[in-house]
């Protein structure tokens, strides 16, 4: 049971980790590049920035679930 | 880091960490976190309007994650999430214009701050009575032997006779929700119930999880761990609809809103698994303090006339 337990943190650590990883490179590749954009778009037509950032969100929301839920496998079944 | 939209310079830690938080609460809980996010934007220097619209953003994606996980869990039923979602949209468009109203009377500050202490009071006064009562009963009844065994998802709840009374109201039309394991109530109780919460959420500011939460647990019957994933569901369209008004004003920095999420869409998974391993009265209780730090926070505000 304890050894299960320690397991289990030790995955969400690695987890927890590369993830951080992967967040860090997304706020510079994409989120930077992104920002200009999204600012004029904003400034110039509202109600298309309003849909895009929803769809923005949403997007991200299942793009992140994926990766994290992809990640959390792998090293689950990399940990035995 | 530089947000352009909203002119704001903040570190994406601080948003990664307080997105985390409130993904944890409201994985959980169902509950949007407004109460935490909007101060938590005000204290780095964000403008209020900014902070409503850019925390509603945030709400939806955390939703999205949190949903995809309890509906993997079967504690989402989109029927009655849909249903409430056409309750909330309305409710909210009221209550946003009682404020308006009152903004015209000039005493707008004052009483939504009275009225927010006297309802997160209440809600947490009586959700303390109800889960003390029921984890009694409950104790009760296992040592007499008559409930052993698994975790189930099926509640039970001191405040049980009155919720099965309000579903014995025949007000046509009824509707089935089988996956909530209600067999038959009225479609005007589950659209009045869903008013309020969004008439809260539109007086009160935030999603209103902390209201609608309770109520789908005691008014309408709806087992706890289906009341927390079918609120989120109904929050990502009311979510969705507060976030799209925002942003056409121009309250929404959409950028920051996905940095905060890249932290709250681990969160929400963590919180969400965490549900599978409480039963419905303890999940109840630990939500208590929740409304109470929306009280202080309102208290804080009143006595110091800071707005957090």
């Amino acid at each position: 049971m304890k050894k299960e337990a320690t397991r289990t943190l030790r995955a969400f650590a690695i987890e927890l980790a590369i993830y951080a990883l992967l967040v860090v490179a997304y706020f510079f590749l994409v989120l930077h590049f992104l920002g200009q954009s999204l600012y004029q778009l904003e400034l110039r037509h509202r109600y298309a920035y309003a849909s895009v950032a929803i769809l923005l969100m949403m997007g991200q929301a299942v793009l992140l679930q994926n990766v994290t839920t992809l990640l959390l496998r792998f090293i689950r079944r990399r940990a035995g | 880091m530089f947000f352009p939209i909203s002119g704001a310079h903040i570190s994406p830690i601080y948003l990664v960490i307080v997105g985390f938080v409130i993904g944890i609460l409201g994985g959980f809980f169902g509950v949007g976190g407004s109460f935490i996010a909007g101060p938590a934007l005000r204290v780095v220097g964000l403008d209020w309007n900014f902070a409503v619209g850019t925390d509603l953003a945030h709400i939806v994606g955390k939703s999205v994650v949190a949903v995809r996980q309890h509906r993997a869990f079967g504690n989402v039923d989109l029927k009655l999430g849909l249903i409430m979602a056409l309750g909330t949209i309305a409710g909210a468009e009221a209550g946003a214009q009682l404020i308006q109203m009152l903004k015209r009377a000039g005493n707008v500050n004052l009483v939504v701050s009275i009225v927010s202490i006297v309802v997160y009071c209440s809600i947490s006064g009586f959700m303390i009575w109800e889960t003390r009562k029921t984890l009694m009963s409950q104790k009760g009844r296992s040592r007499r032997g008559a409930v052993q065994g698994q975790m189930s998802k099926k509640d039970h709840s001191a405040f049980g006779p009155v919720t099965q009374a309000i579903q014995r109201l025949r007000i046509l039309p009824m509707v089935a929700l089988p996956t909530s394991g209600i067999k038959a109530i009225s479609l005007w109780t589950i659209l009045l119930v869903a008013f309020v919460g969004g008439f809260f959420s539109g007086f009160l500011g935030g999603g209103a999880g902390y209201i609608r939460m309770p109520s789908m647990v005691y008014i309408l019957g709806i087992p706890t761990h289906l009341a927390v994933g079918t609120d989120l569901f109904e929050i990502i369209i009311s979510a969705s609809y507060g976030t799209f008004t925002h942003a056409v004003k121009g309250n929404v920095d959409i950028l920051i809103a996905l940095v905060m999420h890249t932290g709250a869409a681990i969160g929400a998974q963590i919180g969400a698994i965490c549900t599978q391993y409480f039963a419905g009265p303890k999940i109840r209780l630990a939500f208590v303090p929740l409304p109470l730090i929306g009280a202080a926070i309102v208290i804080y505000t009143l006595l110091t006339g800071h707005k957090l």
